[in-house]
């Protein structure tokens, strides 16, 4: 923990529908949920910020440090409402974000749309110049051709400038004289180029993530400052700190420079925050798993890092479908994210088979037990039907939920074309749509050469409590964690993430052709540019360098991440980069490649502070049973049967006191299930601990 | 509510089977993706070349990975009974890899190598997986169509074992080791084939252990019955009604004729090539496979297109031509480049359907790939730099696809190939090649209510120092795409040299140091009048750039005025429709 880290501090993550502020004084936390304002975002924050003051009785000038996350970046993506932008690209490859990569993301379909790009075709200029393979200029840049082109720009009156041009990543001096002369001409104009936005191999990834850039610019500058100046005029005097979607971060100018970076830092969050707990019970594997309204969003967190990756799509358009959104290539915490959550619609299909989401209900008019006009079966409803929810003690009794009209809806989508009864339709419901969030972690699982059997799942987010238990079970999983404060889990993340920056860059090179003095260059001027950025948060902390490579064998098209220590990244060696990569690729792969070259694509230098040192959970067996409130009527899937379950209200659980399944554990956010197979355990942090039940 | 227990269990088993069926399909696709990462292939892992799938004991298809493209579709279905056939049941044990490129039991050409694992469980065979894969090289005169005969195409592995309980087969390995350009990633491919099996294997115990099953029996009648059910049903809406298509393409040296028969009967539909070209000299011959695949793929692309493929859902697609035609050649006839006249026969197919089902099926479209490859060398007519080097370069692109009937096509986008195009670049650090051009084509799609994808240029040439024979496999040079109901033909494809030289769509062509090829793919065919079109969609395209200020006035019949209007908003940073 650095200095700056003491002291009160206040995350605040907004959501789609909520923004979450949580403070914490003296290891102690006070949170609340306000409803996102869209149109000036900065209010709700100012709201949620004098409730958690009053709560913790001080007042905002005490405050000594703001985390902040949001989705208004990804919205702008989704929802195009980003600014008048214009792209300068090289001669002959206007079109790169619209040809994409010139197929189909669903093969079936004869009326496939594909995604718009961010930019119609009038928005894209090009300038005469070429940069090879190896970095040399095979056609230098004129400058007066960009003066004329700056010209252009300006009489259009564009807000915002991409600069992405052919192998810039090897080469950003043609990049740079685009930026200096439009600098000069139109200075008004914001510019991103691709070299620094992202300067990675693959023309499509790299000038859709500076546009995304570009595009979002404007709005999330404005939007900081406002914010910035909102909080000073409510006396708020610390530094205010944006985290990014790699789960470390930034500053306010950081983030004001490339706001791509901001996008999907909620859910960034939310596995830092499941990182923490994993390094207060000590684990190595877990699969962190946050469900809410209308997805569901699994990663994987080892030795108590979550799980990395340098691209990932935003805004698909097709049922979640991989190829359906847009590629945006930066450093970013990989997760799986798929639609499924209380609000997802069932559905029967011409197979006769029960399909659940991507649709989902969203809140008005919600599930049908809403009682609002919702006559489709939601994941909700099911779990209602199925005894997993208290109809009259829903979101701490503030709806109550109308069984007969889940029933109904169950009955008349699913029930009366499978010749089901509603509760049989309801089983069939929850099983598929559990079984779609247990395939998505498998698959994942898979592509990362992991076995789920070793880990530990933790659960958060309002619908997880009720699936997780369930999820476990599919997944040969023996161990879950519901932590407290899950519901606002991602702002409490934030409060736990370092600052952090991840600088990377394509630079080929086979093992073959292994120049030692050339890498360590290169990973030392990674480092530099990554310290800097975490230098701008805090001048005086200690930072930590981590040093990655992606590799390959030759000829291949996905690289490996292969981590190399302090030691091995200033002393190169080619025969360790062998044994690391093999090493790697054979615990992914289950073998190793005979005489194949092997060659190294990308170079990343993380900086990081140091994680903060978590106070060890102290890990109690079971202990005399909880007092139960009341039984009710529990559906268990595994089983395929009614029983009577206990019902407990965690609050009044005491630390190592158990509930054996099936039992619901409640709270007013949520409620946690434990099926039959499975004991729950209170941990001395607050943590319901659930288990393999011993019998 | 009745809680007997025989009602608790036949409940509990219908909802299992709704589950099992999701993960055989999540099964098979783990398999994919394991067979994406691990292999060498650019057609695999950059393009999706590829597919897997799980068979029951009878060698039936019961799932079929997402990822994949559809010119394996059927082939991959039928093959594992020639596998069963050929292995014979009595020396099928466990730890077995079986391996063939047969090109009429696999899938189509001997490129692509197919691997059958059988799946033991409980020490009893319940089922197979299987997976194919476009390899680098095969030996034989390369990915070209100048082969006489498949004898000159490459090395042919009949079905045979490539392990045994277990043990790998050396002799195969260094016969395969010995025939091919770049036999280590070929024969890394082959591991990665058994080992992608390997995977969906293991997942597929898990689940019977899950599920306390003995063998996959009772969920392949489930999957089946279902599939079969919905397939039949979507027939079943149809009209009995029979119709020909016809569609004449470039062909290698002469034209090719394609005809098709179509009759929907209640509960099948019949599709045959009758009167379609006779066997081709060069290698564009296609094995009746190859034929049925993508005649299927376009059929159940427009009758039942959600329905998971799988031996049910395919078997009421009963597509046949006469032996020893271009569209079913037999042994020896060479049939490398099969995918270039395969790919054309959802066009045909769809030519017939449209008289049937209107306002159902697109416009013709390129449909074939623009693929090609480059062979690169240090130039042989004056002293080359010492650092030119020799490299080969295959690239996949994709032409317009046609207009649909209420959407555009869509614009330098496969179909009906399920690949995808490399970087460029990605390409340029494969060898000196460097790629000068590569944007969408105006003009190029048919105009019509609904207007042509656009087709896209390209531009290829070398580093200096080096020349280059260049392997072009385009069609549509002769014949361009044809529009429905009165929408107009696509662009035809074009191809030249810089210097004005003229060069032929298909075929091995130099290229001396310092000259490019200039390429304007074809582009897709335009759907209705195009005086139908909704104005403000010729204004955007005119804004765009899709089309030229001559195309949108004659064609579309957009004003000299609106064209300046256009013209002055975009100096202005204006969009119009955008």
């Amino acid at each position: 923990m650095t200095d700056l880290m003491k002291g009160i501090r206040m995350g605040v993550d907004i959501g789609g529908t909520f923004t979450d502020v949580v403070l914490e004084k003296d290891g102690q936390q006070f949170s609340t949920k306000v409803l996102t304002t869209y149109i000036a975002p900065e209010n709700a924050i100012i709201d949620g910020m004098h409730q958690v003051c009053i709560k913790a009785s001080i007042s905002p000038s005490q405050i000594g440090q703001i985390i902040h996350g949001t989705t208004l970046a990804t919205n702008a993506l989704i929802e195009r409402n980003g600014a008048k932008t214009a792209l300068i690209t090289t001669q002959g490859f206007r079109d790169v974000i619209e040809m994409r990569t010139e197929s189909r993301f669903e093969q079936y379909d004869l009326n496939l749309s594909l995604p718009e790009p961010l930019l119609p075709r009038q928005q894209r200029y090009t300038v005469n110049e070429r940069v090879s393979a190896k970095g040399e200029v095979y056609h230098a840049l004129d400058k007066a051709e960009v003066q004329a082109l700056a010209e252009q720009i300006k009489t259009a009156g564009y807000e915002s400038v991409a600069v992405g041009l052919l192998h810039s990543y090897l080469n950003d001096s043609h990049e740079r004289l685009i930026r200096d002369v439009l600098n000069e001409i139109v200075p008004e104009v914001m510019v991103s180029i691709s070299s620094e936005v992202s300067p990675q191999m693959r023309e499509y990834e790299r000038f859709n993530t500076v546009v995304a850039n570009a595009y979002i610019k404007p709005l999330m500058k404005s939007y900081l400052g406002r914010l910035y100046g909102r909080l000073r005029d409510e006396g708020v005097g610390c530094n205010v700190f944006l985290m990014h979607s790699g789960g470390g971060i930034i500053s306010i100018e950081s983030a004001s420079e490339f706001p791509v970076r901001l996008v999907e830092s909620g859910p960034a969050g939310g596995a830092v925050f499941a990182a923490t707990i994993a390094a207060r019970y000590g684990l190595d594997k877990v699969l962190s798993f946050d469900m809410g309204g209308t997805t569901a969003k699994i990663c994987l967190i080892n030795n108590q890092t979550p799980k990395t990756s340098r691209v990932f799509e935003v805004a698909r358009t097709y049922r979640f479908k991989k190829g359906s959104g847009m590629p945006i290539s930066i450093p970013v915490i990989d997760m799986v994210e798929i639609g499924a959550g209380g609000g997802s619609l069932a559905h029967v299909d011409s197979m006769r088979q029960i399909r659940v989401g991507p649709e989902s209900a969203g809140s008005e008019p919600g599930p049908a037990c809403y009682g609002r006009g919702g006559a489709r079966p939601a994941v909700t409803d099911a779990d209602l039907v199925l005894g997993k929810l208290d109809p009259a003690n829903f979101a701490g009794g503030s709806i109550s939920l109308q069984t007969e009209d889940s029933e109904r809806a169950l009955v008349s989508e699913l029930g009366s074309k499978l010749n089901m009864d509603a509760q049989t339709a309801a089983y069939g419901l929850v099983e598929v749509v559990d079984e779609n969030m247990a395939n998505a972690a498998r698959v994942h699982a898979v592509e990362n050469g992991e076995d789920l059997a070793d880990y530990t799942m933790i659960a958060f987010g309002g619908a997880a409590p009720l699936h997780a238990g369930r999820l476990c079970e599919k997944l040969g999983v023996d161990r879950l964690l519901v932590p407290v404060g899950a519901g606002v889990g991602s702002a409490i993340g934030f409060l736990r993430a370092p600052f952090s920056f991840e600088a990377n860059r394509s630079v080929f090179m086979r093992l073959s052709d292994f120049d030692t003095s050339m890498i360590s260059g290169l990973l030392s001027e990674l480092e530099q540019e990554a310290r800097g950025f975490v230098k701008r948060c805090d001048k005086a902390a200690e930072i930590l360098s981590e040093f990655k490579v992606y590799m390959r064998y030759s000829g291949q098209g996905w690289e490996i991440p292969v981590v190399l220590s302090s030691e091995q990244a200033k002393k190169p060696d080619m025969q360790t980069f062998k044994r690391l990569f093999e090493e790697d690729y054979r615990a992914l792969f289950g073998r190793i490649v005979d005489g194949m070259d092997i060659e190294i694509t990308v170079w990343a230098v993380n900086a990081t502070t140091p994680s903060e040192p978590v106070e060890q959970a102290i890990e109690l067996d079971r202990a005399d049973a909880a007092p139960v409130e009341n039984r009710r009527v529990m559906f268990d899937p595994a089983l395929g049967v009614e029983q009577s379950a206990n019902v407990v209200l965690r609050k009044n659980m005491e630390f190592g006191q158990t509930v054996d399944g099936p039992a619901a554990i409640t709270e007013d956010e949520t409620t946690v299930i434990v099926p039959a197979s499975r004991e729950a355990i209170m941990q001395s942090d607050g943590c319901i601990d659930m288990r393999v039940r011993a019998s | 509510m009745n809680k007997s227990t025989s009602n608790s269990q036949s409940r509990k088993s219908t909802v299992a089977k709704q589950v099992m069926w999701n993960r055989m399909i999540s099964v098979v696709e783990e398999q994919a993706q394991a067979l994406i990462r691990t292999a060498f292939s650019t057609s695999v892992r950059e393009a999706g070349d590829l597919s897997a799938g799980v068979y029951d004991y009878d060698g039936k298809m019961l799932a079929q990975a997402v990822t994949g493209t559809p010119g394996h579709v059927n082939a991959m279905a039928a093959a594992v009974a020639h596998f069963i056939r050929r292995i014979g049941r009595d020396n099928i044990f466990q730890g077995d890899v079986y391996i063939t490129n047969d090109p009429w039991e696999g899938t189509g050409h001997l490129h692509d190598i197919t691997v059958v694992s059988p799946s033991f469980h409980k020490e009893k065979l319940i089922g197979f997986f299987a997976c194919t894969a476009h390899v680098v090289d095969i030996g034989g005169r390369g990915f070209t169509a100048d082969a006489a005969s498949i004898y000159e195409e490459g090395l042919y592995i009949p079905i045979m074992k490539m392990a045994e309980r277990g043990e790998v087969n050396k002799t195969l390995m260094h016969i395969v080791r010995g025939n091919v350009r770049e036999p280590d990633q070929v024969v890394g491919d082959m591991h990665a084939l058994a080992t992608c099996n390997e995977i969906g294997h293991l997942r597929l115990i898990e689940m019977m252990q899950e599920f306390d099953l003995d063998d996959l029996q009772e969920i392949a009648e489930f999957i089946l019955d279902n599939s079969r059910v919905a397939t039949l049903e979507k027939i079943a809406a149809l009209p009995n009604a029979s119709a020909t298509g016809e569609m004449t393409i470039d062909g290698y040296n002469t034209p090719i004729k394609l005809n098709v028969a179509l009759e929907i009967k209640d509960d099948e539909v019949l599709c045959d090539f009758d009167g379609s070209s006779g066997v081709d000299k060069m290698g564009i011959n296609v094995p009746l496979v190859y034929t049925q695949a993508y005649s299927c793929y376009a059929l159940k692309c427009a009758i039942a297109p959600e329905v998971p493929n799988n031996a049910a859902s395919l078997a009421p697609f009963v597509i046949s031509a006469p032996e020893n035609t271009l569209l079913n050649a037999l042994h020896p006839a060479p049939v490398a480049l099969r995918h270039v006249v395969g790919q054309m026969l959802p066009d045909v197919v769809y030519n017939a359907l449209d008289k049937i089902l209107p306002e159902t099926v697109p416009a013709e479209g390129a449909s074939t790939l623009c693929n090609f490859q480059v062979s690169l060398r240090p130039r042989t007519d004056a002293p080359a730099p010492k650092d030119a080097i020799r490299a080969e370069v295959l690239t996949f692109n994709s032409g317009g696809s046609g207009a649909r009937p209420g959407l555009d096509g869509m614009s330098s986008t496969a179909f009906p190939s399920g690949v995808m195009t490399m970087p460029v670049e990605a390409t340029e650090h494969t060898g000196p090649i460097i790629i000068w051009r590569k944007e969408l084509r105006p003009d190029s799609g048919g105009a019509g209510k609904y207007r042509g994808g656009l087709g896209q240029y390209m531009e290829v040439g070398a580093t200096d120092g080096h020349e280059f024979d260049f392997s072009a496999m385009f069609d549509r040079v002769d014949h361009p795409a044809r529009g429905r109901q009165g929408g107009h033909n696509g662009a035809p494809t074009t191809i030249a040299r810089d210097d004005g030289v003229a060069m032929q769509g298909k075929g091995k062509q130099f290229v001396p140091n310092g000259r490019r090829v200039k390429l304007e793919f074809s582009g897709g065919a335009g759907y209705g009048e195009p005086s139908e079109r909704d104005p403000e969609l010729v204004k955007r395209d005119f804004a765009r750039g899709y089309i030229s200020a001559q195309v949108a006035k004659t064609d579309y019949g957009l004003s000299d005025s609106d064209i300046a209007e256009i013209n002055k908003a975009l100096l202005l940073g204006e969009t119009l429709g955008d």
